[in-house]
This record gives structure tokens, sequence and C-alpha cells, in this order.
């Protein structure tokens, strides 16, 4: 029993470096500062997300001396809360600081409402 | 409405606790209790964070099934994004989307901008009043009836059972 | 070799490193240069947690969770000094 959770665990780990190598890739390749925070927030929150669980999984077999679990559930629950936001804020940033979409962008509505003063543009406060 | 902030404070408080000690010893899940209920007096005596919560059974069921769902989007999107970053021609086709929601709560709100940042291709750049500005990666529809329907509501109708 | 495929996963996880460096150093904007950062920062929380159970010390976890949070404190406060409101 012991056995197959540390091989499942194991398995997770791998899944999940894996995922933030992904994520890396993403950042290298995408052509503008949209997709990549797109890129990186998705894979890498995910690839955290799974190496956390699969390190749980691994150290599951001395649980009660120790708080490993413990402290895996709140690095896990901790990534889920703060990841999105923070990334959220860099890409509101970013169209703050008018940085230019890529040339393959199709529609941008924001910047239609900004011209019609459906919406005030995000700006220094 | 005060109470129920200060308790849903307390028991979040109370959970971080259990988490990080990890013992079932009465002392230290006394000390704990202590703790918690001095820091949630502090913290949230006058904040209006959890007010529009739901605490019925139904709520509670539907935030499990909330969150099964999204975790199986959270894969899915990974997916997603590992076959465009991987694949030689790199399919995409970003644009900036409006959706729009009928969600009151600021909580709700805030929970659905976030789920909607880690579905597939999807994230939320400015939130004004009912609209959703979201950046996505391959847009399929850029009028709001289509992308509402295709980002929002799968969300939207677990979301208005937890809170109200 | 016991645990070789805790040293796979360490390689990945130095490419990752690598790459968030290189698009730290280029990045034509400022925001390419947090966002870069930041996904060192995940790499890095994920790598001193494949440490602790590698030298079996549960205390090193303490550490990821304090550097997790200064990094989300980091990347809130450069967004917010970007946008003029600080």
């Amino acid at each position: 029993m012991g056995e197959t959770i540390k091989l499942i665990g194991e398995i997770f780990l791998l899944i999940g470096s894996f995922s933030l190598m992904t994520a890396a890739v993403g950042l290298l390749r995408m052509p503008d500062v949209y997709n990549r925070v797109q890129t990186g927030t998705k894979a890498s929150t995910l690839g955290a997300l799974m190496s956390f669980v699969g390190l749980a999984m691994m150290s599951f077999d001395h649980w009660q001396e120790t708080n490993w679990v413990g402290r895996f559930l709140v690095l896990v629950i901790f990534i889920l809360l703060t990841n999105p936001v923070s990334s959220h804020v860099l890409m509101r940033a970013a169209y703050a600081m008018k940085i230019p979409l890529s040339k393959l962008t199709s529609v941008d509505k924001l910047k239609e409402d900004i011209n019609n003063k459906v919406l005030e543009e995000p700006k220094d406060e | 409405m005060k109470f129920k902030n200060i308790f849903v404070a307390f028991l979040v408080i109370l959970l971080g606790w259990m988490l990080l000690t990890w013992s079932l010893e009465l002392q230290s899940i006394l000390l704990g209790v202590g703790i918690s209920a001095v820091l949630s007096l502090l913290l949230c005596g006058s904040c209006t964070l959890f007010n529009e919560i739901n605490l019925t059974p139904k709520a509670f069921a539907y935030s499990f099934w909330y969150l099964i769902v999204f975790l199986i989007e959270l894969v899915k999107a990974n997916i997603d994004v590992t076959r465009r970053v991987l694949s030689p021609s790199m399919p995409i086709n970003p644009g900036i989307v409006k959706v729009e929601t009928t969600l009151k709560s600021k909580m709700a709100r805030l929970i659905l901008a976030n789920s909607i940042t880690l579905t597939p291709g999807t994230f939320t750049i400015e939130i004004n009043d009912d609209a959703l500005y979201v950046h996505w990666i391959d847009v399929e529809s850029d009028d709001v009836e289509g992308a509402t329907k295709a980002i929002v509501s799968k969300f939207e109708k677990l979301l208005e059972v937890m809170y109200g | 070799m016991d645990n070789i495929v805790i040293y796979i996963a360490l390689v990945m996880l130095m490419v990752t490193l690598l790459a968030g460096l290189i698009r730290f150093v280029k990045g034509p904007s400022v925001v390419d240069k947090v966002v870069g950062f930041d996904s060192m920062t995940i790499t890095s929380l994920v790598m001193i947690g494949v440490i602790a159970y590698l030298s079996n010390r549960a205390i090193y976890l303490d550490v990821a969770v304090v550097y997790g949070f200064l990094s989300f404190l980091g990347v809130i406060i450069v967004a917010k000094y970007i946008q003029g409101g600080l």
C-alpha cells in the first residue's frame, strides 16, 4: 500500500515538473507579454500544485511523526489562491503601461469601450 | 451579519492552524481556538468580506461540486497550453473580448474572475460593473453573448447557489 | 540509485529556472521581467520542497511558505508601482 502511494506520488511529481517546463517554454516562445503571462500562470500553477501533491504522497508513510502533509497542503492552497491574483494585477499593469498587443491580435473590446467612453481609462492614480 | 463574518473568519484561521501544527492533542487545539478567536475578532470585527456567503448544506454541496469542476477545467487548461506551446506553428489567435455576468456579490465575482483566469485560454484583465474584459488566446466568437456562453455560464450557475 | 525520479525532476526544474532567467535578462519590458522572475520563484518553491524531502527535514517547508508569501507581496507591489499608485 505504501509503495503504491509512493509510486503515484512520483508520477505526480514528474508530471508537475514537466508542466513547469512547459510554462518556461511558453515564456520563451510567445509573441507578446499578454500571452506570456497567460501561459506562464496556468502551467506553473498546475505544475506547482501537482508537484506538491506528489511530494505529499511520497512522504505519506511517515505522516504521523512530523507535519509533512499539512505543510504541503498549506502551500497548495496558498499557491491556488495567490497566483491568479498576482498575474491578473500584472496584466492590468501591462495594459495601463500601453504595451502594444501582438500583430496576431484579432479583436480588442477594451480599447473600443475606452474610445466610446463606456469605461474610463485605467490610469495612474 | 457581523457574527457570521467573524464566525467564517474564525473557521478559516482555525483550519490554517490545524494544517500547520498537524496534531490532535487537546492542548494544541485549545491554544488554536483561543488564537483564532482573538485574531478573527481583531481582523474581522468590522469587515464585510463574507456577508453574502450562504451557510446552508446545499451551498456546501455545491462548493464541493464547484471544486471538482474547477480542477477538471484546470487540467484541461494545462493540456491546452501544452498543445499550443509545443506545436511548431503555435496556433494562437489572441484577442480581448467582453463578457457579462449576473452575479452581484463581490466575493462571487472575485472567485469567478480567478476561475476564468485558470480555465483554458482565458484571462481576466478588467472588471467594470457587470462587464468583464477577458483576454482570450483563441477567439471563437467576438460578440458579447457568444463569449459569455462559452466562458462564464458553466461557473455562474454554481456560484449563484453558493452566494445567493 | 534509489530515487532517480527525484533527480530527473530536479533536472527539469533546473531547465525551468534557466528559461525564466533568460526571460528575466532579455525581456523587452518591465512586465516581462517580472513574469520571468515570478516563474523562477514558483520553480524554486518546488525545488525547496524536493530538497526538504531529499534531506528529510520538514523545517525547510516553512521557508517555502514564507518565501511564497514574500514573492506574492513583491509582485503586487511592483505592479502597483508600475501603475503609479505607490
